[in-house]
Order: C-alpha cells, then structure tokens, then sequence
C-alpha cells in the first residue's frame, strides 16, 4: 500500500512537473503574440505614427495607409480612372490622362518619393512614375489628390523613377528600354550601337512643386532600372543601375544575363545643369503631354509641348562615369550618409557596396578600365567598399535604417536581411510571406531615416489569407526594427501590386491636410456659388446645367426642355463648407461614372440622353438625415419638340 | 484726481473692451463635431467660432425649421452706440462728477445690461419657438406642445442631439468689471466724503 502510495505520488509530481512546464510555455506564447499584436494596435479614434504611400502597381493608383496598424485611408487615384472618385471620367480630370499617344486610362505606378529639403522629408509632395507610357505625377499631400502628370517623351518603360535630390531640385526619371531617338521605322535586329537609353531631370519649382524637363541624359542603348540621388558628400550626383549591357534586344532573360558585370551609371548632375545653363545641349523636336490641376479651378489643362533639350554626354567631360557591378543590378540604394551605392546584384550571390569617396578618387587618378560609347568604365576594384559575403538569393532593394544599418530584400530566397555598413556582416535575417520586391522605412530614401519599421512588400501571397479564387490579395508585411532583431508583427492586405511605398511621420503632413475647398475661392467657369448663379442654357444641342448641391437637395431639381440628341453638361457645385460633407450625384443612362464632389469644388459630367421620358438623378454618397430624399428629374421630349427649357426648385405644382 | 474718482476713470473705460473682445458665446456640441459649432456674439456682429460655423448652425437648424442667423441685427448699432454714449458719460462723471454720480452710473449700466440681457433672450425665444410650419422635423415635448430649440441664456442644455452651451465671454467680463468698479468707486467716495 506504502508502495503504491509512494508510486503514484511520484506520478503525481510528473503530472504536476508536466503540467507547469506546459502551463510555462503557454504564457510565454500568449504573451509573445499579445505583444506584437499590442505594437500595431491603434486604438479607435486614435492615430496611426506613420503615413505609408504604397503604389499599386498595376493598379496606377497610390493607396494611403497608416502604420503600425496597415489600416488603409484612401487610394489617390493618379494614372488610372477611377469611376468611384471620377477620375478620368468628369470632365474637369479627363485632361490628366492626356498623353502624346492621346488618352490612356491606366498605368502601372510603382516608385513613390516624397518631396525633400535639406536632405530630409518635408511632406510637401509625393512624385511617381508611370511605367508603360512614361510619365511621371505629383500629389499634393494637402490635397491628397494629383496635380500634375507630365509626360516623358523618348523614354520606354519608365522604370529608374521618380526619385527626388536631396532639396528637391530634381525628380529623376529614367528609361528601362532602350529605343530609336528620335523613335523612328527600323529594324529590331540593328538595336545594338542605335538605340539610347535617355535619362530625364525634371526640374522642380520649389513654390508649388511643378515639374520642367529640363534635360535628357542620351545614354547607350543598357536598361536602366533603379535609381538614387546621392546625398551629402555625394549631393549633385545620380546613381542608375544598368542590366543588358549585352544590348540584346530578343530572349533577354538568357541574353542579358552574360556578362559578368553591368554597370552602375554614375551622373554628375550638377555638371551637367551648369553646362545646360551655359547653353549646352541639343534641341530636338519631341511631343509630350504636360498635365496640371488646379485646386482654384477644379480643372485640369493639358499643353502639348514639341521640344526637349538633350545632352550627349561626350560633350559633358567628367559628367558621366560607369561603375563595374556584379550581374544586372536591380536596386541602386543610396545610405543616409551618402557614402555607399549598393548595388544589388539580382543574379549575384554577393551584394556589392561601392564608395563614393574612393569613386571620386579613382576618377581624379584616372584610374579607367576602358569605355563604353566613349563613357569612361572605372576598375571595379578601385570603388568597391566592400561585398555582403553570401548573405541570400536574389538580392532586389536595399534600405537604411539610420542606425548603421541596412536591410536588403531577397526575392529568391524570400527574406529580408539585416546587416551593418562597414562590416559588411549578416546580423539578422527573417523570412517574407512570399517572395519580397520593395522594402520601405519611412523616410527611406533621404538622410534621415526613422528606423523604427520596415515594410516589405511582397510578389505572391498564395494561403496566407482567405482564399477569394484564383487571384488572392496583395499583401505587405510590417516588421518592428526598433532592436537588435526583427519581429515579424503584421500581414495586411494591399490594393493591387504593393510595388513600392515612400512613408514618413504622420506630423510631417496631418496638419496641413486641408478640410475643405473656400467656396469663394472657387473659380470654376461653370460654378454656381449660390441658389442665384444656377441656371440652363441652351448652346444648340449643347445645354450646360449650372447646378448647386447641398444638405439635402439639389438647386434646381426639375428640368425641362431636354431633348434627345442633347448633350448635357450637368456642372454641379457643392455649397457645403463643413468638414467631410461630400455629396455624390448619378443619372440614369449617362454613360459616364458617378461625381463625388467635395465641399466647395465644382465637378461636371456629360449625359447625352437617347430616350424620351422623365429621367431621375439623385445623390449617391449619404449625406444627411434626408440623403434619399436628395434627387430630381429631368424630362427628355423628343427632339423636334419645342418645350423651352425650364428650371425649378420647391415650386409646388 | 481722488480716488474714487480715478476708479470711476477705469469703470467708464473698461467696458470699451467689447469693441475687441466677444460679448457671448454659444457652443453646439454633437457626436458628429469632434470641433463643436460656435458661434461668438460681440455688440455688432455674429462671428463663427470657426470658420463657416454659423453657415453649417444654419444649415442644422433648417431641419427643425429655425431661422437663419441674420447677418445683422438692429442691436448692432444700438449697442455700440449705447456703449459709447455711457462711457462718455462715466468718464465725464469721473472728471467732474462726486461719488452720488457714480451710483447713478452704476444704476444706469445695471438698468442697461438688463435690459439688454432680456432683448438677448427675447431673440433667443423667438429664435428658438418661431419655427417654419414646414419644418422638415417636427418634435413634440411629453406635454403634447411643439417642442422649441431655444439655447439656454446662461448654461448648458441638451437639445436633441446637440448639447448647447451658453456663456458670457471676455468682453462681458469686461463690462461686469466696469460696473463693479463703479459701485467701488460710489463706496470709496462715499466712507472719504
């Protein structure tokens, strides 16, 4: 009996031993996974640290999301149309997408920068590239709405862009392809030695950020992929990788991969500005759209423009060299300092980290390696700082954390790995869900990092969410960087492809955001600031609605004297000038998108009825305790009718 | 200049402050203003608290059929008329006159100051019961009569889903300080006579 005691409290112990040591593990578990979920929860009604601008890719557009939560606020609508927001479809926004090939209706929008001064993010403007029919936009971050698109002629592919020098004086612009410049009817097969990569600074006015072309850069005919300001030390400097520096022009995934070493291009900017200002360059005939919003006029102009100047760089000594660098380079990364270019070899098992200073100093010593075009080829050598040893496959883009530090996505191998600038040494790795393209800290690509977050945006999500069919979401991840290792705290989901994300602290741009438009500042030719201005008028089968919208009705909201075969602008103003009142307004059979109108702004669109009968329009955006009652009609008689037109509103008949 | 008659001085000055500073303020609170309408009264003009607050008061108090707020009223010429007539009569009470004159200042303001706090609230009576027949939405009290939307003279009131506050301000505080002066400098003048 002693013994059987004896035995089951030994089993008794065990149990309790097994149980704690469970119990043990299990608190640390919940008290792990609390903590990471504690890192991005921001309570209701509070306000997220960070603004991140991810593009869309594909999508054309820029979302706005807040970190650490990942919650998304809004998609600026800047290449594509968007028939939620009337983007491209009102008649005020559908000059933004004019371009030299007329209107296009969508882009893939991928590398988003934020405006600098002094080498440090300033929250003014978000510039971004459109890739398929080049272009570049600028948002205004008061606004958060685009207000401006300028075309880039000669360019293809619009890919080593739109990153901004350190006080703004240039977006950058870069081709991936090479073409015939001027284009022109030739054979595919005499690409090599005739086609040019051309490399476009635009010149920003440092009053309202609009963009000039103020010179092409006329390369040889490589790829250029990625681009970076230099800064500091290396202010006045621009940094292009360059990949097929074979020149083939078919099957380049083997073609364009034999060469041993590509190059990163580097200009001397500041070079080449003065020897444009001394009237250097070449005028060449051209054609490109150069698109502007205007806040006052609610309207957007597109001037044709027939000219750009361009520079071959043989006559600019010293403006231009190459850096020899290891297997077509994908990111050309810039640190805070402005002392390392990393060169992020897609197809290198190294990742290579040239010096600025010792850059400059194999150039004063001629130390050359022979030429390209003419373009002298610096020994590799000579500028290398030094090589990440094995650190993973498929190095893609490289950030900075402002701490010492950098973290290098690897699409291959998918993650992202930390290590130091100096030392060259591996500190850190942890994987991405799946296969990571961009990375972004906010303030990324400026002199002053805010390290506390990286962002990775990946290429393929497959099960990490619901499954929704064939095409899952896009998804970015959220890692915490503020200690010695990365914690993986967040997935969210992204519109379209998160290509690219530009972020900065929410301080920097929160209180400029603007309320509302003054409506006395208004200065819409067809705006109706109050129940007086509105009217219709007749201009043969044109008849222009000027219409006023506020809580809850529309003035007028019974029209009579439209005929079939009209074309009928309705120009509708919101009266409103309160906080987050916009109205929404939709017709029947108008073969258009809804018109969200924000308070003070005025916004038109076409509706060209084709059946006779009594048609209703109403507000689509619920506006008030009485938004369903907010609508009216408009009658359409046949078109040898003589009804004059005739307008009311409240009268009781 | 004796004493009291130097305090006199400051009481006919003082309420020249209303010329620069808000008479009263009313200020609508909701769920959906995390910055609440308001709207400040100085003795010749209605302002927004904030930019457009009137207007959007306005377009709030159409629902229940309430008046706009005019641009003007005739009170903004009378009052700073009145303002202006019985400083000159303080000051001149204060240069020439003893301290029985002040008292008669002192009565004279309090009569005033009454008399406008009741035209205040007559306005705000006829404001908030002198409804459009046509109201969009018409309340009911428990009692069965139509409910009215008057703001309180001085206090605070929940109406529906606002709740409206109603406080002097600065320049009222002004003009409280000028009258009091005034019965100091009576009393002052009266213990040294």
């Amino acid at each position: 009996m002693k013994q059987i005691l004896k035995i089951s409290t030994g089993f008794l112990m065990i149990a309790l031993a097994f149980t704690s040591c469970n119990n043990g593990e299990s608190k640390s578990n919940s008290a792990l996974s609390s903590s990471a979920a504690e890192k991005v929860y921001v309570a209701p009604g509070e306000h997220d640290e960070f603004y991140a601008f991810i593009s869309g890719g594909f999508s054309g557009q820029l979302s706005v999301y807040g970190l650490p939560s990942g919650r998304l606020f809004k998609v600026i609508p800047v290449f594509s149309q968007d028939a939620e927001k009337a983007w491209g479809y009102n008649e005020e926004t559908k000059p933004m997408l004019n371009t030299s090939h007329g209107f296009i209706p969508w882009d893939d929008a991928h590398h988003p920068d934020i405006s600098q001064t002094a080498g440090e993010i300033d929250g003014r403007y978000v510039y971004i590239n459109a890739n398929n029919t080049p272009r570049i936009a600028k948002i205004d971050l008061t606004t958060f709405e685009t207000t401006e698109i300028i075309e880039i002629p000669n360019s293809a592919g619009n890919h080593s862009s739109s990153f901004v020098t350190e006080n703004t004086e240039y977006v950058v612009a870069g081709t991936r392809f090479s073409v015939p410049i001027p284009q022109r009817d030739m054979s595919i097969k005499d690409y090599k030695g005739n086609f040019k990569g051309s490399l476009s600074f635009l010149k920003v006015n440092p009053d309202n950020g609009e963009m000039t072309i103020k010179f092409q850069l006329l390369m040889p005919g490589f790829n250029y992929d990625l681009s970076h300001p230099g800064r500091g030390k290396s202010h006045g400097w621009f940094f292009f990788t360059t990949y097929n520096t074979e020149e083939a022009n078919s099957l380049l995934e083997v073609n364009a991969s034999q060469n041993d070493k590509d190059f990163i291009a580097a200009i001397n900017w500041k070079k080449i500005e003065e020897y444009v200002n001394n009237g250097g360059g070449t005028k060449m005939p051209t054609k490109y759209a150069h698109n502007i919003y205007s806040d006052e006029t609610h309207t957007a102009t597109s001037t044709m423009i027939n000219e750009v100047l361009t520079v071959n760089p043989l006559e600019v000594p010293g403006a231009v060299y190459l850096l020899p660098t290891p297997k077509s380079p994908h990111g050309c990364d810039v640190d805070p300092s402005g002392e390392y270019i990393v060169g992020n070899g897609k197809l290198s098992a190294n990742l290579t980290v040239h010096s600025f200073t010792k850059m400059v100093d194999a150039i004063e010593n001629k130390k050359f390696d022979g030429e390209a075009y003419g373009i002298p080829i610096l020994k590799f050598e000579d500028v290398l700082a030094g090589s990440v040893e094995q650190p993973g496959l498929g190095p893609l883009h490289t950030e900075f954390d402002g701490k010492g530090n950098a973290y290098t996505t690897f699409f291959i191998s998918s993650e992202v790995v930390k290590w130091k600038l100096g030392t060259w040494e591996v500190l850190d790795r942890k994987p991405t869900y799946y296969s990571v393209g961009h990375l972004m800290i906010p303030g990324g690509n400026s002199a002053k990092p805010f390290g506390k977050y990286v962002v990775a945006m990946n290429k393929i999500t497959k099960d990490r969410y619901l499954p929704t069919g064939p095409e899952v979401t896009q998804s970015a991840q959220l890692y915490d960087i503020s200690g010695d290792k990365m914690e993986l705290l967040l997935d969210f989901p992204t519109i379209g492809e998160p290509h690219y994300a530009a972020g900065c602290p929410a301080s920097l741009i929160e209180a400029n955001s603007k309320k509302l438009y003054k409506l006395e500042d208004n200065k819409h030719p067809y705006a109706a600031k109050s129940d007086a201005d509105t009217k219709v008028v007749r201009k043969g089968n044109e008849v222009h609605v000027q219409m006023t919208m506020i809580r809850s009705h529309f003035s007028p909201d019974n029209i009579e004297g439209i005929k079939v075969g009209d074309k009928v602008y309705f120009h509708i103003t919101n009266l409103e000038q309160d906080y987050d009142v916009p109205h929404g307004v939709a017709m029947i059979g108008a073969n258009t998108s809804e018109l969200l109108i924000m308070p003070g702004q005025t916004e038109t669109f076409v509706w060209e009825p084709k059946q006779v009968g009594v048609w209703p329009f109403y507000c689509t955006d619920f506006c008030s305790a009485l938004h369903q009652e907010m609508q009216g009609y408009v009658r359409v008689s046949p078109s040898a009718s003589n009804i004059e037109l005739s307008w009311s509103l409240g009268e009781v008949f | 200049m004796k004493k009291s008659n130097i305090i006199m001085l400051l009481a006919a000055i003082f309420p020249l402050a209303l010329f620069v500073f808000p008479l009263w303020n009313i200020t609508l609170e909701a769920p959906q203003y995390p910055i609440p309408l308001g709207m400040n009264i100085y003795i010749n003009d209605f302002a927004d608290a904030n930019p457009y607050d009137i207007k959007n008061i306005n377009l709030m108090n159409h629902y229940v059929g309430m008046k706009y707020i005019p641009d003007a009223i005739p009170e903004f010429k009378i009052f700073p008329i009145g303002i202006i007539i019985t400083s000159i009569i303080g000051l001149i009470f204060a240069f020439k006159g003893n301290y029985k004159w002040f008292l008669a200042w002192f009565i004279l303001m309090m009569v005033l100051s009454a008399t406008g706090l009741y035209d205040f609230y007559l306005w705000e009576h006829d404001y908030g019961h002198n409804l459009d027949p046509k109201a969009i939405m018409k309340f009911t009290n428990p009692d069965g009569s139509v409910m009215g939307f008057q703001p309180p003279l001085f206090g605070t009131r929940h109406i529906l889903n606002f709740t409206a506050h109603s406080y002097p301000r600065l320049g009222a505080y002004f003009l409280g300080l000028g009258i009091t002066m005034a019965l100091i400098a009576y009393l002052t003048g009266k213990k040294t006579s």
